[in-house]
């Protein structure tokens, strides 16, 4: 009912106001934190792609496969053909995603729970070992991703990369809103309390969890060239190593499933606490960051959005 | 019979689970509209004729015809659109959503219509005839009610209201009344077999009771090891002595207990 009443009609206009706030407020922001937002709001897209699996009650371990394929669509676009606008790159990143989901979508569909699980970790675990084996492919030091253009042009700030990471994440955000809200999208929710009965209504349930697995792939995909822009750089450890699977399944935990602009939120708090918790303590960084995940599953299991709702469901009682 | 006019014909059809026989020689026609009871001792091989029907297994051999059409091992899904639906013995909803999004995705997915699955859910149309429906199942009351929530019979309801939403030809209900209040049930019974003869549903349901079979059906067919050993109309089925010996047993005891055999087989 709070998921409800929260995406009724409010989340576009949300998306839409954040959107502006974040595009005036990057005006004033240091370089570093420019920097460590453009991360967290390319890994929340990459989350928002989790979440839509997530919704149908699949967990996949192994996203860092989309996120690495659309970071080396970028980097080896660049490397074969010198394209370096931003367009291209992302085009490049979401077909080359898509692809690759849709053709193992055709095994993953098959499987449920902890076998989907661990064949997708298998999955991105196989691009990394190529990787790493190959010469061609940049081995474990990977390739250096120039500055992106935009038509031609070569700003000389980051700012307009902000703007554009932001833009494509409420394009995105809203999108998934509408098709959450959609007769199709809530065939996630449908597959996840009853397959039989989505059988026996006339749809197919593999086909389902295939269409959604592709979109998956296309949204981690396309976050994976943005990070990769951001960053300057891709590497098997940083884009494909399960590591980086097990971060994004983290942050969709720390995000929680309530909305499309949770990931985001969550992507952009992991990046600042990970930040903040290195700058503390240098050799349990790692403790710090697990321990806010525990307090997180303890005290509010629908995640950081979990507070969102809390202030808007007292907002609406207000209102009668 | 007049075979033109039945909508399904079953003939010789026959299935085995390792050695085991579970279906035998199984031959019968429904007409358009019917409403037929089938009896039986628990693993006499009903929930399997049923099953069987709707695709969810493929028989070892013999010939299911929908309407003309050859439908021996559909898929369910498919057997769904070309009009034959069913409910189940343990009601299959989507336990996380209210009745109305129960009954919205089964109106939605009810049309075949990829664009329209790309409109809201709670579209302006899909509302008013999911109201439509609410009404008729009387279902109104629970509308925003988390179906995880409902009570047995309201759930069962709602299961039935989402397998007719596409108004089929042939309608398979297994145990509808299973685990249903004895003081709900003919409620339930009343308002299903109402609205499915409104809409000139033809209706097969597996049903233990034989007050509720007595009273709602035009013609009862009775199993018993995977056979039909009478199929005739209720007044003189309930007095046939095969019937009375293996199915109803010594003095009429009617059987009340859920089939516990046949619903692990579902799950």
């Amino acid at each position: 009912m709070i998921v409800k009443t929260l995406s009724s009609d409010h989340t576009i206009g949300w998306v839409v106001a954040s959107f502006t706030t974040l595009a005036i407020v990057g005006l004033f922001l240091p370089n570093w934190v420019l920097n460590g937002t453009m991360f967290g709001l390319a890994r929340g897209l990459a989350v928002l792609g989790l979440l839509l699996l997530w919704r149908t009650g699949l967990i996949s371990f192994g996203h860092a496969l989309y996120f690495g394929i659309g970071a080396y669509a970028v980097a080896l676009l660049e490397k074969y053909t010198g394209v370096s606008d931003i367009f291209l790159r992302l085009a490049a990143a979401l077909i080359a995603a898509s692809v690759v989901g849709f053709i193992l979508g055709f095994v993953l569909r098959n499987y449920r729970g902890i076998f989907f699980a661990m064949l997708s970790l298998a999955f991105s675990m196989v691009l990394y070992g190529v990787l790493i084996k190959s010469e061609a492919l940049g081995s474990t030091d990977g390739f250096s991703v120039s500055q992106t253009t935009i038509l031609g042009w070569q700003p000389e700030t980051k700012y307009p990369l902000f703007l554009m990471i932001i833009l494509i994440g409420a394009l995105a955000a809203v999108g998934v809103h509408v098709y959450f809200r959609s007769a199709l999208g809530h065939l996630t929710t449908a597959v996840r309390d009853n397959e039989i009965r989505v059988e026996y209504l006339g749809y197919s349930v593999a086909r389902a969890i295939h269409l959604k697995y592709v979109f998956s792939a296309a949204l981690t995909g396309t976050a994976g060239g943005l990070f990769a822009m951001a960053l300057g750089q891709v590497d098997p450890d940083s884009m494909v190593n399960w590591t980086v699977s097990g971060e994004l399944v983290f942050i969709s935990v720390l995000s929680g499933p309530g909305s499309v602009a949770a990931p985001f939120i969550g992507a952009v708090a992991f990046e600042f606490l990970r930040t903040f918790a290195f700058e503390l303590a240098p050799h349990a960084w790692q403790l710090i960051v697990g321990g806010t995940l525990l307090g997180i599953i303890f005290f509010l299991p629908r995640g950081l959005w979990s507070l969102m709702e809390h202030v808007l469901m007292r907002k609406e009682r207000r209102r009668g | 019979m007049d075979n033109a006019s039945s909508i399904l014909r079953v003939r010789d059809l026959n299935k085995s689970f390792a050695g085991i026989v579970a279906a035998k020689n199984i031959n019968t026609d429904i007409k358009p509209g019917e409403v037929v009871g089938i009896i039986g001792a628990n693993g006499a091989g009903k929930t399997v004729f049923v099953n069987m029907i709707t695709g969810y297994l493929k028989p070892s051999s013999g010939s299911i015809e929908f309407a003309g059409r050859n439908i021996t091992g559909i898929e369910p899904r498919d057997a769904t659109h070309i009009g034959v639906c069913r409910s189940f013995q343990i009601s299959q909803v989507f336990m996380s959503m209210t009745v109305m999004n129960n009954l919205l995705v089964a109106i939605s997915l009810a049309n075949h219509d990829t664009r329209s699955l790309l409109r809201p859910l709670n579209s302006m149309r899909r509302v008013r005839e999911c109201e439509q429906v609410m009404e008729r199942y009387k279902l109104s009351d629970y509308r925003d009610q988390v179906a995880g929530t409902l009570a047995q019979g309201v759930r069962k309801l709602l299961d039935i209201a989402m397998a007719v939403v596409s108004k089929p030809k042939l309608l398979l209900l297994d145990e509808p009344t299973s685990g249903v209040s004895v003081d709900e049930k003919f409620d339930l019974m009343d308002i299903v077999v109402n609205a499915l003869r409104e809409q000139g549903t033809a209706v097969l349901f597996v049903e233990h009771d034989m007050d509720i079979v007595q009273r709602y059906v035009d013609r009862i067919m009775a199993f018993y090891q995977g056979e039909i050993i009478c199929d005739a109309p209720p007044e003189l089925a309930l007095r046939d002595s095969k019937v009375i010996e293996y199915v109803l047993g010594p003095g009429h005891a009617i059987q009340l207990v859920g089939d516990r055999l046949e619903e692990s087989r579902h799950a």
